[in-house]
């Protein structure tokens, strides 16, 4: 056995072996016992990632495990790059997990749910038939939905959430199902190999790709079905929200990377161009309904669509290079996707720890009471300053690298024949970019209004620092954001290999080591020497400013009121008001809801009491598009409740009538 | 070298352009060297800490600061050789120069005044609308010369000047122009010299600044005009600029350097003399008009090419 079969075995068995040991050990221990495990089985799992994106492979099949069609695993680089990603988020949201036990999440159910969680989302990559990965995805689903249900006593939105959630999952299960079925059934087999020799006609081909995009396209969180996303991923315990938005998601990019390019083996450019349109649309709308939020976590959920966005038009346009022979732009391509899933795995589970640790400490993740953090939890505010910096797309942070590549690569494009990529390029440059300006404007208002200034509640005012364990994950996390920014050389070897086994033998992109060097077109970047250059800068300057005749020492003095006096924290800027610049600009995409209500004095219509304001930035996609079938759903049950009055014989009658009805119709038919 | 050379300068171009507008407007004006007069009197100033503010509020100048001088380091201004060139990229040029406002946003945000939350809120929204125009316009650049590597452009317009008078790059040219004003904060964007809430944007974030401080901060806003003035001159005027390290080639680069941001400064502060503050939202417009010249440009350099 080699070092990618023992590490997935290990993972497997820690991550079962913790869901035993939480339904048997007492309370007080649990959470540190599954906590380790998981954290653990995790490691494990990187361990094999790596190997596995290193060119070790690992295949086994067990026909006895599930009736009709087995179990049959392999590890190949493309599925070794997504176990060791969420391998790595497992092993923060474990350690993060040991000390998060209030609400219910300390309990026996929701502790072994959540290694088995992580051992499932290890196995959807691993899976090399059609029955296989099916019942691992339809068991993620179902795990994250229970982790999602763990806080439902406590706060009713969480039942709303999980129906949401529940509802939307299993409709993407349905379309993946039919998708894959309608392939193995035409592939005359439903193991990958069967399906990769398949020879499909181009119409079978597109109906198997468009369906099995819906529903990876719905775990991804991408427009028009993401409407789940900013409901379960705030709702849910935050080490919980970190594994989904940081690790389930991908593994959405993961399908499609899977079924697009390894099986279907390309195809034709309007696939692509379909994946790249989904991914920039839900990009542009996923940030800008994050600059609107002012609720801390859904803001984190939104910003998640935006990512898995970049990626999609990533992936697209290494797609639509590919189909026209463009090998190196496509490597180049989808190399920046790939490194934007594990750049935005690591901010991304570091913004949601720290989120989860504002919570512990504060009791709400409302922008708008927060505020002030930095004296009372220095250690979350420095974590969630990374994270933010991170998903910035600011130099020196990990997404800058990754939507660097992203830009290089569209830009190249520009160049390539053909009219498509000629119109399409440029706009995504655009996209990309317009992404990137509002996603700094996001996190400003994140860090800004959350972690500095003065506190606008009581709960920010009396914040205090979480236990050590949160801490460690928090920093275990951060660490890997600084790296994979200073360093990502380190990673992209591998990334060349795994995109060898989605679009086949594509040459390696990017090569360098302390510069990353584009290969085939024009194009070095040296995260490293900009970091450096940047620090260098920093002391020449601050030396400079201590220099003889600069007084060193500051004397504290009042901020300017305007002679009005000390002022409150009600005179702060808000998140709401932070964003009403934007959210002006934006107004017609966004289409918020104001209500302004001014109350009179009684004696004159002139004098004004008290005005009231409201400012609901509703989802508009959702109003538009699921409020509609959900009202038709609704009458339709409303239609269906006549028929059912509750009288058996009726029911009975049903049963006859219809067995009649086919009779007839098979009567009729033969 | 460079740096010296740009930290020498930006006060120097900020005091040309009061000067010359002071004359347009029939005043006598404080002379070219007032802001180093200024600098100076600032530097010898009490460093203050305004009640409440965090590190955050203090680290804010350097990082604006350096970053300005990474970019006034690594950009080709006098020579194509560029001192850093793994860093000479635009598009980490231009993220360089937006961490730099975002350190100024968030130390805005840390005061807890309303005058800093206020000019944080309306910087971010400029950048966010100015960052789309600014990358299309480099994508119309990069696609002639192959390459986002700011060397590499330059060099290649020296060799081709032709393309100079092309369709793309005019309208490149005129988009980038509408995106630098917004981003260093002049007319009709942000009025540098104003100090009423309704119309401030940069001087609302560093309204708690003193001293030292406030030194660097209008050090680092005149030399990012300097920057942002030198980089439009070189993309599209490079004449002048050295190719090789003779001490002759340098001397004839610092030469051209000056003349050009010295007369785009002119102009600059010619035509704002005869403009008034857009209302902060109608600013979208202006950039959405630019974002559209970007892409016509980039249009332009695919379909006449």
């Amino acid at each position: 056995m080699n070092l990618a079969a023992t590490g997935l075995v290990v993972a497997a068995a820690l991550g079962g072996l913790s869901a035993v040991v939480a339904l048997v050990v007492p309370t007080r221990p649990r959470p540190v016992l599954v906590g380790l495990g998981t954290a653990a089985s995790g490691a494990a799992a990187v361990t094999a990632g790596v190997a596995a994106t290193g060119g070790q492979s690992f295949a086994v099949s067990l026909p006895e495990l599930l009736p009709l069609f087995g179990v049959s695993l392999e590890l190949d680089a493309l599925g070794g790059l997504f176990v060791a990603v969420t391998g790595g988020v497992a092993v923060v949201a474990g350690i993060f997990g040991m000390s998060y036990s209030r609400h219910g999440i300390g309990g026996r159910s929701v502790q072994s749910v959540f290694p088995l969680f992580v051992v499932v989302m290890l196995l959807v990559p691993v899976a090399a038939s059609v029955g296989t990965f099916l019942v691992c995805w339809e068991l993620m689903a179902l795990t994250s939905l229970l982790l999602v249900a763990a806080e439902h006593r406590q706060r009713p939105e969480v039942a709303s959430a999980v129906r949401w959630y529940a509802v939307m999952t299993h409709l993407g299960l349905v379309s993946v199902l039919f998708g894959l079925l309608v392939f193995a059934a035409r592939a005359g087999g439903d193991s990958f190999d069967a399906l990769r020799r398949a020879d499909l006609s181009p119409g079978v081909a597109g109906v198997v790709f468009v369906l099995t995009l819906l529903g990876f396209a719905s775990k991804a969180g991408i427009l028009p079905l993401h409407a789940w996303l900013p409901r379960a991923h705030p709702e849910a315990p935050s080490h919980v929200s970190a594994l989904m938005s940081a690790a389930m998601v991908n593994l959405g990019v993961y399908g499609i990377a899977r079924v697009g390019g390894d099986l279907l083996g390309g195809g034709p450019a309007w696939w692509w161009l379909l994946v790249l349109g989904l991914g920039a649309v839900s990009a542009v709308y996923g940030i800008l309904q994050a600059a609107m939020s002012a609720d801390l976590k859904r803001l984190l959920g939104y910003s998640t669509t935006e990512n898995m966005g970049l990626v999609l038009v990533g992936l697209g346009a290494a797609g639509l290079f590919a189909s026209s022979g463009q090998r190196v732009l496509a490597g180049l391509a989808l190399a920046a996707a790939l490194l934007h899933v594990i750049n935005h795995a690591s901010f991304k589970s570091l913004l949601f720890l720290a989120a989860g640790s504002v919570l512990h400490g504060t009791g709400t993740r409302d922008l708008d009471a927060l505020g002030g953090l930095r004296r009372g939890m220095p250690v979350t505010t420095a974590a969630f300053g990374v994270g933010a910096l991170a998903a910035s797309a600011l130099p020196p942070g990990t997404a800058f690298v990754s939507e660097w590549l992203l830009l290089q690569a569209l830009v190249h494009g520009v160049a390539v024949p053909g009219l498509a990529t000629a119109i399409v390029m440029p706009v995504a440059v655009a996209v990309v970019a317009l992404t990137a300006g509002l996603a700094v404007a996001t996190f400003v208002k994140a860090f800004g209004v959350g972690f500095l200034a003065k506190p606008r509640s009581a709960g920010a005012q009396q914040a205090t620092e979480s236990p050590a364990t949160m801490l460690v994950g928090m920093a275990f996390a951060g660490a890997a954001c600084v790296v994979l920014a200073l360093e990502p050389a380190m990673v992209l070897p591998a990334l060349a290999r795994v995109g060898g086994v989605v679009f086949g033998s594509l040459e390696s992109a990017v090569g360098g080591e302390v510069t990353l060097r584009l290969e085939g077109v024009a194009g070095v970047l040296s995260p490293l020497l900009l970091a450096l250059a940047l620090l260098a800068a920093v002391v020449v300057t601050v030396a400079a400013v201590r220099a003889p005749g600069v007084r060193a020492a500051r004397r504290e003095a009042r901020l300017w009121d305007c002679g009005g006096g000390p002022m409150s924290a009600r005179m702060e800027y808000t998140a709401t008001s932070f964003a009403e610049p934007l959210q002006r600009v934006f107004d017609d995409v966004v289409q918020p809801e104001l209500d302004v209500d001014v109350d009179h004095h009684e004696e004159s219509a002139y004098l004004v009491r008290a005005v009231e304001y409201r400012r609901r930035v509703a989802d508009r996609v959702e109003r538009r598009l699921y409020e509609p079938v959900l009202a038709v759903a609704w009458r339709w049950g409303e239609a269906g409740r006549g028929l059912a009055n509750g009288s058996v014989h009726r029911y009975l009658g049903y049963g006859f009538y219809t067995l009649c009805g086919l009779l007839i119709v098979l009567v009729v038919l033969r | 070298m460079q740096a010296l050379l740009v930290v020498a300068v930006a006060p120097l171009l900020v005091g040309l352009m009061r000067q010359i507008r002071a004359r347009l407007e029939g005043r006598a004006g404080a002379g070219v060297a007032q802001p180093w007069r200024d600098l100076r009197k600032l530097l010898r100033k009490e460093r203050i800490a305004p009640r409440g503010t965090s590190e955050v509020f203090r680290a804010a100048p350097l990082v604006l600061v350096a970053t300005t001088l990474v970019v006034a380091v690594v950009a080709p201004f006098v020579t194509t050789a560029s001192a850093i060139d793994p860093v000479a990229d635009l598009f980490a040029v231009v993220a360089l120069l937006a961490l730099g406002t975002v350190a100024l946003a968030l130390a805005g945000l840390d005061t807890g005044t309303a005058f800093g939350g206020m000019g944080a809120s309306r910087e971010m929204t400029i950048i966010a609308l100015v960052e789309p125009t600014m990358l299309v316009a480099i994508v119309a650049l990069s696609v002639r010369a192959g390459s986002t590597n700011l060397a590499t452009i330059v060099s290649s317009t020296l060799h081709d000047p032709a393309r100079l008078v092309s369709p793309a790059s005019l309208l490149a040219a005129a988009a980038l122009v509408v995106v630098i004003v917004a981003e260093t904060g002049r007319l009709p964007v942000d009025n540098p010299s104003t100090h009423l809430e309704l119309s401030m944007v940069h001087e609302a974030m560093v309204l708690e600044y003193a001293g030292p401080d406030l030194a660097l901060i209008e050090l680092a806003s005149a030399m990012r005009l300097t920057v942002f003035l030198g980089l439009l001159a070189n993309l599209f005027l490079p004449w002048g600029i050295a190719t090789t390290a003779t001490p002759l080639a340098l001397l004839l680069g610092v030469l051209a350097l000056l003349v050009k941001i010295a007369l785009l400064g002119a102009v600059l502060a010619a035509g704002e003399v005869f403009l008034a503050k857009l209302r902060l939202f109608r600013v979208p417009e202006l950039l959405a008009g630019s974002f559209v010249l970007a892409l016509l440009a980039v249009a332009a350099s695919f379909f006449l090419a």
